[in-house]
């Protein structure tokens, strides 16, 4: 580092850091170009506290094992990175933070900041190792509490086959019984107050209504809930580690599986962050089908959740309609992609093949069909005077606490903020088309649902404009780096030959640097941070997902209300465990 | 009056169990209908041999007994509600002369076995020693116990217009028109307090799957879990009978031989308490304790002091 590349934060009036002294030891210029910079260890907490009333929500915080790095040029040596990145609604940018550590080094904590940063920098501990300082639990939050060693770290393990070979002997199963036991008092609760003895309940990991493996460990007064401690990992696959092993263009379908309702949508943001990196151009076709595909599991995720919303609120029938319109719609993806749930169907540079002869039939059937059917469905469910009873009013909170815990998506809309990433910073080409954000004002288990229930007729109409003006021409883009690699040429020169050869075998090599892309996904923002060193895989693939955040607010709002709230309330969140856990 | 002999109590037990088994299987037919799916179709004509799979499945599957349960109030517990409901079948007037017995305290007995039905599903919930049990059963005692106050003050409206507690009676007094349309409010307040007594959707808090996974029978399997969806089954068909006995004419109507009008009316209301359950979301159960204490209690007075005001009138007249 140089002192000419030391700036001050103060000048750049892009921030409007306001009256800030803070000096940013490097400024990192990155292709994604988010601003980035790297700050001392104790300016940190000083300049995150200057920059919440700009940055308001703390979009993702993440760690980076630096030390195998061989290309990091123009930033300081650092054992592992902490990154922060902060998102402003107002003015809709982005800054990151960065601090680095040489072992054995702590970072403070930011908890007393953002709250959301609480699971964050748990998760940050679990996978690297690195110390919080300050942080009021820091404990094991993916891995099994047992877990030996930090498994993000580079000299981690990432096949079985490195590892000795497991076996579960009667002690480990024992012990590992024992340390998940719930224990009130590390939690900070009381086993009883002056009236009452207080109930512990395990609800999950395995239960009817938790959408997954999710636990959730209550205290309870009676069936009032005085306390919840929701308890995640167990369906923890590290999808993160696994991008350090797969190539660029083998990792695709590994993103399918994040969020395991939203499809190709999960390819979205891994494919447009590794084209930033190699500054690969997507032909307009490629991006109105990527539209296309992503809106229609956007409607395939949004019929999911209004189906197990009103299954969970009692209402026995009304899933068994919305599974019915999903299996037509996957009928539509399958023609497409010829994949249903996962096609894991975009590519780096485009989408893997062309629209097949007749789609747009297909789709036009089912974009008219679609709104009688929703009209039908509204008075099933949401206009049932018992579903409303269930739903209005339970788990509610405003949007300064929606943005404060990291809350996205339509869970954030359903506050009355109407803030879209689709709108406000449109991206993959969102910008030529014409939609409306819906939102609602009360913020509770109703309103999320309205939310979605509207979004379903906007993605309609954004799909109706996609079948009307699907532009002609490649659906993947010429350049060198897609895959796979333009063949036409193949056998006519050799140079082209060895090129296509070694892109398709060793995949392609990508030029170091690192992006981050992030989009409205089905249940709100999920962003792909991608390092890479220069290698054909990716140095470090990191995966913020909306319902991360999500599931950590549950006890706030569901203190105080009921079991049946509870249960409102989690299936109003809309969330998958592939999405919490990767 | 017809003598109470053995091969009459046979039938009526064989149509009442074998009519409860056969209700499993037409239960998930009727529901798929509705729900734009098949429902059990492979085995057997329309699948009905679904029942006798399941029968064979549920009967000979490991009869296990938690641990960690108060064994005997555990086994006994299933008992109990499919004795009260079998037992209550005793008074059903089911035709002018297929009846086992007519009490002139009829009304009374078929509500106090309803009642002890309620002790089944308390029981196995707190001998289960399972907290989600444990939550069932207390919200068992709370619903059930509450109901059973409207279930037995909307009847007696009934009672005032036939003046009499003999199911045969009050139907023969309905000679001149059905109660249902007097009596509109008993049976309005009769169906929602019965469907909450038989714990079905939408009143199913008690086991709310959604919410204690299985409720007061988590902890059950097999052979007495069958005995809680056989009591259940019973307690459905016997609602509808009751339903079609004071409400509806009991076994009265043109053309049709007597049983089959009975057999008609209480198979129209089986079904509507099938659509009851494909239609309606579940409340949440402090709402429905006030539902009942302060919409059906009140309703069930108004009923009751208009019917007897209007009684007293047309005495005089």
């Amino acid at each position: 580092m140089t002192v000419d590349e030391t700036q001050n934060l103060r000048p750049d009036k892009n921030h409007g850091i306001p009256d800030s002294t803070f000096v940013a030891s490097h400024v990192q210029k990155t292709p994604d170009s988010v601003k980035t910079y790297w700050v001392a260890r104790d300016e940190l907490l000083p300049l995150l506290k200057e920059l919440k009333p700009i940055y308001p929500m703390l979009f993702d915080l993440f760690g980076i094992d630096e030390r195998h790095r061989e290309k990091a040029t123009g930033q300081p040596h650092a054992d592992f990175t902490v990154v922060y990145h902060l998102l402003s609604f107002e003015k809709s940018a982005e800054i990151r933070i960065k601090i680095s550590i040489v072992e054995p080094e702590t970072v403070p904590s930011i908890v007393s900041i953002w709250p959301a940063a609480n699971w964050y920098e748990r998760e940050a501990w679990d996978m690297f190792g690195i110390v919080f300082e300050g942080h009021p639990n820091l404990r094991r939050i993916l891995l099994p509490p047992l877990w030996e060693g930090h498994a993000l770290r580079k000299e981690h393990p990432a096949r079985a086959t490195e590892m000795e070979p497991f076996s579960m002997s009667e002690e480990l199963l024992d012990a590992e019984q024992e340390a998940l036991l719930f224990r009130p008092e590390e939690w900070g609760m009381t086993q009883e107050n002056e009236d009452s003895e207080f109930m512990f309940l395990n609800l999950g990991p395995n239960h009817p209504s938790v959408h997954g493996v999710f636990r959730i460990a209550l205290q309870l007064d009676g069936e009032e809930i005085v306390d919840a401690v929701p308890d995640i990992g167990y369906h923890h696959r590290g999808a993160e580690k696994m991008g350090e092993r797969q190539s660029w263009h083998s990792y695709i379908p590994y993103t399918d599986r994040i969020d395991y309702l939203g499809g190709v949508m999960n390819n979205l943001p891994y494919v447009m962050a590794v084209e930033t990196l190699a500054n690969i151009t997507v032909p307009d076709r490629a991006k109105v089908i990527r539209i296309m595909l992503s809106e229609l599991f956007r409607i395939s995720s949004h019929l999911v959740f209004y189906g197990t919303f009103a299954q969970d609120v009692g209402q026995m029938s009304p899933v068994f309609y919305m599974f019915a319109d999903r299996e037509r719609l996957f009928g539509i993806v399958e023609a497409i992609t010829g994949g249903r749930m996962h096609p894991a169907w975009f590519r780096i540079g485009g989408v893997a093949q062309d629209l097949p002869e007749g789609w747009d039939t297909m789709v036009r059937e089912f974009i008219d069909s679609m709104p009688a059917r929703l009209d039908h469905y509204e008075k099933m469910a949401m206009q049932n005077s018992i579903l409303k009873r269930r739903t209005i009013g339970i788990g509610e909170y405003n949007t300064s606490e929606a943005l404060e815990w990291g809350v996205t998506g339509p869970s954030l809309r359903a506050t009355g903020l109407d803030w879209d990433l689709r709108k406000k910073r449109p991206y993959g080409g969102y910008d030529q088309f014409d939609f409306e954000v819906p939102t609602a004002h009360r913020g509770d288990c109703y309103d999320r649902a309205v939310v979605r229930i509207e979004e379903i007729r906007q993605s309609l109409r954004i799909i109706r404009q996609c079948v009307d003006n699907m532009p002609a021409g490649p659906y993947k883009s010429e350049h060198k780096l897609t895959t796979p690699p333009p063949k036409d040429r193949t056998l006519q020169d050799i140079e082209t030959l060895i090129h296509h050869f070694l892109n398709v075998s060793w995949g392609p090599v990508v030029p170091a640097g690192e992006a981050s892309v992030m989009v409205e996904a089905t249940k709100g923002l999920n962003g792909y941070h991608l390092v890479s060193d220069g290698g054909t895989t990716s140095y470090r693939t990191r995966i913020r997902t909306p319902s991360f955040p999500h599931l950590q607010m549950i006890p706030l709002i569901s203190r105080g209300l009921m079991i049946p709230d509870l249960i409102a309330i989690v299936a109003s969140i809309d969330f998958v465990m592939a999405d919490v856990d990767r | 009056m017809s003598e109470a002999n053995l091969p009459f109590i046979g039938a009526i037990l064989l149509t009442v169990v074998g009519g409860a088994a056969v209700l499993t299987w037409f239960e998930r037919r009727l529901l798929g209908i509705w729900q734009d799916r098949y429902g059990p179709n492979r085995l057997g004509p329309f699948g009905i041999l679904q029942v006798a799979a399941d029968m064979l499945k549920l009967l000979t599957k490991h009869d296990w007994i938690p641990p960690f349960a108060d064994r005997f109030v555990f086994v006994i517990a299933p008992t109990a509600i499919v004795i009260s409901m079998l037992m209550a079948f005793a008074v059903v007037p089911f035709g002018p002369d297929h009846y086992l017995i007519d009490m002139n305290v009829g009304l009374l007995f078929f509500l106090a076995m309803s009642s002890l039905a309620v002790y089944s599903v308390m029981l196995g919930g707190l001998a289960s020693n399972n907290k989600y049990a444990l939550l069932g059963g207390l919200r068992a005692a709370a619903q059930m116990v509450s109901y059973e106050v409207f279930m037995g003050l909307s009847l007696m409206g009934v009672v005032m217009l036939s003046g009499s507690f003999s199911l045969v009676d009050i139907v023969e007094a309905q000679q001149d028109g059905w109660y249902f349309i007097p009596q509109f409010l008993g049976l309005y307040v009769f169906i929602i307090a019965g469907i909450a007594e038989s714990h079905r959707l939408p009143f199913d808090l008690p086991e709310a799957e959604h919410e204690l996974t299985a409720g007061f029978h988590t902890e059950y399997g097999g052979m007495k879990f069958t005995m809680f969806m056989l009591g259940e089954y019973c307690g459905l068909i016997l609602l509808s009978c009751m339903i079609t006995t004071l409400f509806f004419g009991g076994w009265l109507g043109p053309f049709f031989p007597p049983l089959v009008w009975f057999a008609l009316k209480t198979f129209g209301f089986v079904c509507f308490f099938i659509l009851l359950r494909a239609a309606i979301p579940r409340p949440r159960y402090d709402q429905l304790m006030a539902l009942g204490w302060t919409v059906m209690l009140p309703i069930t007075l108004i009923n009751l002091v208009a019917t007897g005001a209007i009684a007293l009138w047309m005495n005089q007249a």
